[in-house]
């Protein structure tokens, strides 16, 4: 029972704004997907199956929107699955897509995730008290708030860490044309002087609200070699780990599901030392301090250490390990989609397709995605080359 | 395809869950089960895929909590999908089929009493179209069953002798929150609920909770006398506009038959049909032949929880494999306005 080798043929994705009232929620799923089959060079004929993903209903006020979208999406006469997995959902969605192909079920899949964050109040949305179970005051930045402190009080990272990730995000998001926010003067010294929205995170410091969606079309070696693809995006392996939001020792700054996730990632696609053999990532950062945090938790660095090389600039789109040169979830956060933008735009990378903020030689990239309370982790590595395990 | 067979089944039905909004505190004892059937530990469950819905419970994220009722300390390799848990079935099945796994444990979950459910399911339906008139699930269950009856499709009696046989079969199902000796007169003598649907036509309003093990064959608990080994697993849908499709079909009822493999040789068919009359609409659809035992259990008219019955529809044919009842089974499971979504998984015995 081995694996049947698949990669990324096709990529699409909607230019994601506050509100895009100028489409339905069908509209803005075929703009993602009409960009993906073009790019793939393939027909709604050509597909086997349809993965959808998104985040809670609750934000469009649609239960199970994927059944009304059949028609629109290509999946009628055709399987569909429907994946949720909290904010990891948009890389959850691409792996189970994967899976088709891999399992040797089909030979070309499309793979679609979204989030129309206009249709209501995402804040709210994620605040509805439940009886026995801790309330997420106050929306996200509420909840991770505590998390930051605990890193900083740990590393001993100096404030303008965050803000530097903050500026580096959206100066990287210029040179994205589907980029929600587009802020040229930002600056460290303008995030440091933006208000501070739960202390210590600062309002520049913090994601969006986005409406967008982003597809995939995942191939199968042999769909590949039909194809007239000569540069896809061979995918070395995947993983989905996840663990309770809360027990007793539980690291919520460094969780251990994603310790474990990285770990068995790099062990299955043969990597030694991320730092050197993986060539930029595109990493889940909805509020700045996430990137030094997961840069730790991925093992890009040690432990109280992944500020440093945010502070020496070896995350930056000319740095040695550049991080969310898409501008990353701070520039664009259409929740349900934002994890399978991370794994698209990193499949972007090493096929050489990723435009103005393409890394030069990107070879192999890393997608990763996390959601609920720091507790669902799903993450890819893509490379330019066939997978040799 | 490498072989997999369903080796551990748990369930709970009842009519209102007297507890959170989303059941998963059912989980705790159903897992207890699986563990003692299996003679397995959690370290055993290579992967983990549930079935839930957040506007069933009212809450966004509602499946968070579930990872607690596991005890996934150490974390765990976990997906859920927003559908019925057979689907999250095939996923973990696909899962296997990758090698990342030899064995998994599928859940499924839902609280379908929190709210009225007729209506939650009308936000299943077109947004732009068709929600704003609040076309609730019985209604558009009724347009079906009327549109058959006018056309010839199947007459009262034909529906009448679905819920008969329902009732009476749910007599030896405990779970069943609907059941009772019952014959065609005693259904068509009950007055009209939503015409033409009497309140037996349609399937209860069902809190509940269940759980499925399967496993790579070579990779069977020791317990395990006789695995239900699944030998077809498939799925479509249609598409959802209610005035482009032809109720009296189900074309992705039928696409997910032929995926699977066909349905020749089945002995025991267990089928997701919320209404009595899509009994008989999926029969045709699925090709079963007139002898084949439908539903032992008493189906989804004696018992209907949202998230959990199309899974709970395979754990029972499965059932009928492990006490020699049948050789060959197979479990279906629904999702959507009408049957609009399809699934349908064929089990043997090994040989």
């Amino acid at each position: 029972m081995s694996k049947v080798p698949a990669a990324v043929i096709g990529v699409g994705q909607t230019h994601y704004r506050a509100k895009r009232e100028d489409v339905s929620i069908p509209g803005l799923l075929r703009e993602a997907i009409d960009r993906a089959l073009a790019d793939a060079e393939l027909t709604f004929d050509d597909i086997d199956a349809v993965v959808v993903g998104k985040a809670p209903d609750l934000f469009e006020g649609v239960m199970m929107p994927e059944l009304f979208l059949a028609d629109a999406i290509g999946a009628a006469g055709k399987p569909m699955l429907r994946v949720h997995t909290a904010g990891s959902v948009g890389g959850s969605t691409a792996i189970v897509a994967t899976s088709l192909v891999q399992a040797g079920v089909h030979q070309r899949v499309l793979t679609v995730a979204f989030e129309k964050q206009s249709e209501s109040n995402a804040m709210w949305a994620l605040s509805i008290p439940v009886p026995f179970t801790m309330p997420v005051h106050a929306g996200a930045g509420g909840y991770f708030a505590p998390h930051v402190r605990s890193y900083i009080r740990r590393s001993g990272a100096p404030t303008e860490v965050g803000a530097m990730v903050a500026a580096k995000d959206r100066q990287n998001a210029l040179r994205n044309p589907y980029a929600h926010l587009r802020n040229p003067d930002t600056t460290v010294e303008s995030v440091l002087a933006s208000q501070v929205l739960w202390d210590p995170v600062r309002y520049d410091e913090t994601c969006p609200s986005s409406d967008g969606a982003c597809a995939m079309v995942i191939a199968s070696e042999a769909a590949v070699a039909a194809s007239g693809i000569t540069n896809p995006a061979w995918i070395h392996g995947t993983v989905m780990r996840s663990e309770p939001l809360a027990y007793a020792e539980r690291d919520q700054a460094n969780p251990r599901a994603g310790r474990d996730a990285a770990a068995y990632l790099w062990r299955t696609t043969g990597i030694t030392d991320p730092r050197a053999e993986i060539d930029c990532a595109e990493i889940y950062v909805p509020f700045s301090w996430f990137e030094p945090m997961w840069l730790e938790n991925l093992g890009f660095a040690g432990e109280r250490e992944g500020w440093r090389l945010t502070e020496a600039g070896v995350t930056a789109l000319d740095g040695d390990l550049p991080v969310n040169m898409s501008g990353g979830v701070l520039s664009s956060n259409p929740i349900g989609a934002s994890g399978m933008i991370r794994f698209a735009e990193a499949a972007l990378q090493v096929m050489g397709e990723a435009g103005e903020h393409q890394v030069d030689g990107a070879r192999r990239a890393l997608g990763h995605a996390y959601g609920g309370g720091s507790q669902f982790f799903a993450m890819w590595v893509v490379g330019s080359a066939p997978p040799s395990n | 395809m490498r072989d997999v067979a369903v080796v551990g089944f748990a369930q709970r039905q009842t009519r209102a869950f007297d507890g959170s909004p989303n059941c998963v505190e059912l989980l705790v004892p159903i897992l207890h089960e699986l563990w003692e059937q299996t003679g397995w530990t959690k370290a055993d469950i290579g992967f983990w895929c549930s079935g839930s819905s957040d506007y069933l419970a009212g809450r966004s994220f509602s499946f968070v909590t579930a990872i607690d009722a596991l005890g996934a300390v150490p974390p765990i390799s976990e997906s859920h999908v927003e559908m019925d848990g057979a689907w999250a079935l095939y996923e973990a099945w696909l899962k296997i089929q990758t090698g990342e796994a030899d064995t998994a444990l599928v859940y499924g979950f839902g609280k379908s009493s929190a709210s009225t459910l007729r209506r939650t399911l009308a936000l299943q339906l077109d947004p732009y179209t068709l929600t704003p008139l609040w076309p609730d699930t019985v209604s558009i269950a009724g347009l079906q069953a009327r549109l058959g009856l006018e056309r010839g499709a199947w007459d009262e009696k034909a529906m009448a002798e679905v819920v008969a046989r329902s009732r009476s079969n749910a007599i030896g199902n405990e779970y069943a929150v609907r059941r009772g000796e019952t014959s065609i007169d005693d259904v068509l003598a009950q007055e009209m609920f939503a015409d033409p649907l009497r309140r037996w036509d349609c399937a209860p309003v069902t809190d509940g909770a269940a759980a499925v093990v399967i496993a790579a064959t070579d990779r069977l608990p020791a317990t395990c006398r006789r695995p239900a080994v699944i030998v077809g697993i498939a799925h479509s849908t249609d598409a959802a506009d209610l005035g482009l499709r032809d109720l009296l079909r189900s074309p992705s009822a039928a696409a997910a038959a032929s995926g699977a493999g066909g349905t020749e040789g089945v002995q025991v068919a267990e089928l997701h049909a919320p209404f009595s009359h899509q009994e008989l609409i999926l029969r045709r659809e699925l090709g079963l032949a007139p002898d084949i035992a439908i539903n032992p259990s008493g189906g989804a008219l004696a018992a209907n929880p949202m998230f959990s019955a199309g899974l709970i529809r395979i754990g029972e044919a499965a059932r009928r494999i492990w006490s020699d009842e049948a050789d060959r089974t197979l479990g279906h499971a629904t999702s959507g306005a009408a049957l609009q979504q399809n699934l349908v998984c064929v089990m043997e015995a090994s040989a």
